[in-house]
Parts: C-alpha cells; sequence; structure tokens
C-alpha cells in the first residue's frame, strides 16, 4: 500500500513564518526554525518552504532558513518561490534543501523543467501549480501567488509537466488557500486521475477529515497542511509560555483565528488517517 | 575518527555531511585518492543516474579507490545510487557494467500488466529477514520502521544471505538494505529518515 505523505508548508517573508488566506494578507507567525524543529519530532514527513514574497526581497535570508534547517531536520526539505534559473536551483540544494518546486518560470519557459530535471534528475524538481476555478467550472493556473492571469487550463498543464520530467506536482488551490473549508477536491481529482507523478494536495486544510477527504476522494498521494499545524503550535506554546517571538501576533492573542480552522498536530492528524485506513508513517 | 563522503560530482552530499556533523563526526567531501584512503571510513552516496556515476567514479580515479578501501577491510557505507555501483551491472538506459563488488545486478521497478508510480518517492518500511539485525548498523531500528526512498531501480543480490531488510514496493518485494563483511548498504537515505536514519549511521559509526 502506498504510505501517503504529510507535508508541512511554511510561508516565508523575510526571516519570518507568514500565513496569508488566498494566497493575500500575509500576517507574521514567528521565527520559521522554530515551528519547522516541532513539525519534524512531531512526525512530519517532509517539509516545503515557500518564499512568498521572493522577487521583491533579497534571498539572503531564505538561504540561512534553509541551511539552519538542514543541520538538524533529518526530512527532505522542498523549496519554492522565486526561483527562476539553473543557478538559482543550484544555490538552494547547496544550501542544503532536497528539491525545488518551480511555478512562474516554468510557466514562462517550460523548457527550464526538462533542463533541471535532467541535471538535478526528477525527483528533485517539484512544480507548483496554483489554480482558480472560473466561473464556467474550468481551472486555470496562476501565478505570483494567485496575482497574474496565465489563461493556461490546469489539467493540459500538469500534463506537460510531467512530459516534461517534473518528479511531482504540487497543486494548490488559490479559492481555498488559507480558509480552512477543505481541499478543492474536484481539483485535485481532475489532475491526479490524469498523471503518473504523484500529485501533492494544497490549499483548504480546516480538519482532519477535510485530509482524510482529499485522500480518499481526491485521490492526492502527498497533502500540504499549515495553518492547522501553526495555529497548534502557537496556541500549545503560549500556554506554555515558551512562545516569546516578536511579529504580529496580536491576532492571535485575540483569539482571531479563523473558525474553521480546527488547531492540530501531525501526530493526531497521522492517528486519524491510520484509524480510518489510510497508511501513514507512525514510528 | 575521521569520514570520507566520496564525491563523484554528480549530487548534493550535503545532507549527509549533516548527519556525521550533528553526531559531532568529523568527515569530508571529497574526490582525493589520498583523503578518501586516510579515512577510517568511507560512504559512497549519491542520485542520479548509474552510468554517469560509473563514468565519473573512472574518470576521477576512484574505481581503484574504492577496491582498495574494501580489501583494506575498512568499513564502508553505500547509500541509494551508492548501493547499486556496488553491483555487477545495471539495465538503467542499456546494460552498465557495476563495480562488481557485490554479485548481482540492478534492475527496474516494472509491471508487465500495471502502470506503477516510479521513481518511488516517499517512506516505506524495512522487515527484517531471518539474519536479524542484532549485529548490524539496524540493530536499534524496529522491524518495519520507515525509512525515506527516492528510486526508479533496486538491486538483487545473488547471494540473499547478505540482505538485511526487504521493501515492498507496488506489489514487489526487494532488498533495501544489506551487510557483507565490511560493506552496509541501503536504497533508502539514513540522512533524510529522520532520527531513526541518524541512529542507523551512529550505529554504522560504532564499527569504525
Amino acid at each position: 500500500m502506498k504510505t501517503i505523505r504529510i507535508i508541512s508548508k511554511l510561508d516565508i517573508k523575510g526571516p519570518n513564518l507568514v500565513k496569508g488566506i488566498h494566497l493575500e494578507g500575509l500576517r507574521v507567525l514567528g521565527k520559521p526554525e522554530y515551528f519547522a524543529k516541532f513539525y519534524y519530532e512531531n512526525g512530519a514527513d517532509e517539509l516545503l518552504y515557500m518564499d512568498v514574497v521572493a522577487s521583491l526581497y533579497n534571498r539572503n535570508s531564505l538561504h540561512d532558513i534553509i541551511s539552519k534547517t538542514a543541520e538538524e531536520i533529518f526530512i527532505p526539505l522542498a523549496v519554492g518561490g522565486g526561483i527562476r534559473t539553473i543557478e538559482d536551483i543550484k544555490s538552494v540544494l547547496r544550501s542544503g534543501a532536497d528539491k525545488v518546486s518551480l511555478n512562474t518560470a516554468a510557466i514562462k519557459n517550460p523548457a527550464i523543467i526538462k533542463e533541471a530535471a535532467e541535471i538535478f534528475g526528477s525527483s528533485t524538481i517539484a512544480v507548483t501549480i496554483e489554480a482558480a476555478k472560473q466561473s464556467d467550472g474550468s481551472y486555470l493556473a496562476y501565478t505570483d501567488n494567485g496575482r497574474e492571469h496565465t489563461g493556461i487550463e490546469v489539467l493540459s498543464w500538469a500534463k506537460k509537466v510531467e512530459k516534461l520530467g517534473a518528479g511531482e506536482i504540487i497543486l494548490t488551490s488559490i479559492d481555498k488557500e488559507g480558509t480552512g473549508e477543505g481541499y478543492d477536491i474536484e481539483l485535485i481529482k481532475l489532475v491526479s486521475r490524469n498523471v503518473s507523478i504523484p500529485v501533492v494536495a494544497s490549499g483548504g486544510a480546516g480538519s482532519p477529515d477535510d485530509i482524510y477527504q482529499v485522500i480518499q476522494e481526491g485521490g492526492a498521494d502527498a497533502v500540504v497542511i499549515a495553518s492547522m499545524l501553526h495555529y497548534d503550535f502557537i496556541q500549545r506554546h503560549k500556554v506554555s509560555g515558551n512562545f516569546t517571538e516578536e511579529g504580529n501576533i496580536e491576532f492571535l492573542k485575540g483569539g482571531a483565528i479563523s473558525s474553521k480552522i480546527t488547531p492540530s498536530n501531525i501526530l493526531e492528524i497521522k492517528k486519524y488517517l491510520k484509524e480510518k485506513g489510510v497508511e501513514v508513517r507512525l514510528n | 575518527m575521521k569520514i570520507a563522503i566520496i564525491d563523484y560530482q554528480l549530487s548534493n552530499l550535503f545532507s549527509v555531511k549533516h548527519a556525521f556533523d550533528y553526531l559531532n563526526v568529523e568527515s569530508a567531501i571529497s574526490s582525493d585518492k589520498s583523503v578518501i584512503l586516510n579515512a577510517d571510513a568511507a560512504i559512497l552516496p549519491g542520485v542520479g543516474a548509474f552510468g554517469d556515476a560509473m563514468n565519473n567514479l573512472k574518470k576521477l580515479g576512484l574505481i581503484e579507490v574504492v577496491n582498495s578501501l574494501i580489501t583494506s577491510g575498512k568499513p564502508f557505507m553505500g547509500v541509494c545510487l551508492g548501493m547499486q555501483l556496488l553491483f555487477s551491472e545495471s539495465e538503467e538506459f542499456g546494460a552498465h557494467e557495476g563495480l562488481n563488488i557485490i554479485k548481482g545486478k540492478v534492475v527496474k521497478f516494472a509491471k508487465p500488466d500495471k502502470l506503477i508510480k516510479v521513481p518511488q518517492i516517499g517512506w516505506n518500511q524495512i522487515q527484517k529477514t531471518e539474519a536479524g539485525w542484532k549485529n548490524s548498523p539496524l540493530k536499534n531500528i524496529k522491524n518495519r520502521d520507515f525509512m525515506y526512498f527516492v528510486h526508479s531501480y533496486y538491486v538483487v543480490p545473488d547471494n540473499s544471505n547478505a540482505v538485511l531488510s526487504e521493501t515492498i514496493y507496488e506489489d514487489i518485494k526487494y532488498c533495501s538494505s544489506l551487510l557483507s563483511d565490511n560493506i552496509f548498504a541501503t536504497q533508502f537515505h539514513p540522512e533524510k529518515s529522520g532520527q531513526e536514519g541518524i541512529k542507523i549511521y551512529r550505529d554504522w559509526l560504532k564499527s569504525v
């Protein structure tokens, strides 16, 4: 049986972990290293760092965060956001990442997928597809955190990405991202049924059952979770008095967490999935 | 104690080095013969294509180095492609000769009647064989613990006595680690398999 991977996504802005809704309205949550360490110890199968404003800021802090992470965290680390060239890929891998995820660069120049897969191996190259549902029911791909419309249809793009040699597809629903309303199962199903590389479902996880549904109904090979884990981490550490990071966390103290998001940790989520018959890594 | 991480210029070897740093063991990523031969133990890691790897080893003069290290009796570890390279031959993109240190071949995941997802990317269980793990670097690992795998090919040793663990992917049962005299090799990446993987390096280092 296939073991489903649970991936913690950390959106990074400068030195901070941030989180937005629909990929917008970012709020600072704290230092990513602390969150990452906790997720690692709690059973995350993989980490995904997304540099959400990469094109606007310099990259030094991202490389710092990657190398600090790689020193003490021994699970695969994927990095995306603002990776434009083969040189960018090299430098992120050199900092300690195991794979990269391309979006804008791949859309602008699909040949980079093939070139990168030949140099670094398919399993090192993932492609992120940011998808939004249109009024006619179709899905189109976007770039730049859902701001730039490309007019490219998601399924044909996914098939092309596979053909060019990408090792997996991280499929993000812009409509669901950060809302806790559940994954866009229709979107995930559309792609996972039609490609033979792993499809990673992203955007919308609000409860363990949402995660179960996207695996069961959507056929996801892996799932990305962010807010549920971050809110759990903050609650946990606020209670214990260990959460002393600066940053804009006033909204958290005020309890202004989206009511649709149930804070949960990875171990709880995995136990829930296991009970439902999903194969997960529980050592 | 000093460990040589053999660099044949194909892949990212930092994660292996990070694991040794974490264990406070001195290690060096190197293609230099004298550095490698003077180390107390060596590790051949790697992700990439079999043919390219063999060509690079040849070009860098490292084939004799690996051979003499292994005959010297020093602990030697192969990881992922580094395990496969120790075998006689691989069918990856046409037949390629390997280092021929372990008799057997390297074959691709395939099923005649079914389309399967290759490469295997992700966590999978390692199962104990009859040999047991007592006197091996897996001695502190629980049977069926999960390790992290990224590969399209797997090894088939002629001598099944060397097989330390087996793993099943898409109903194909294959050798996921082996121990043969001073050679220990894993198809999975201990440096990406969490604290359990770190334990494997720690216990392998005890043999150094």
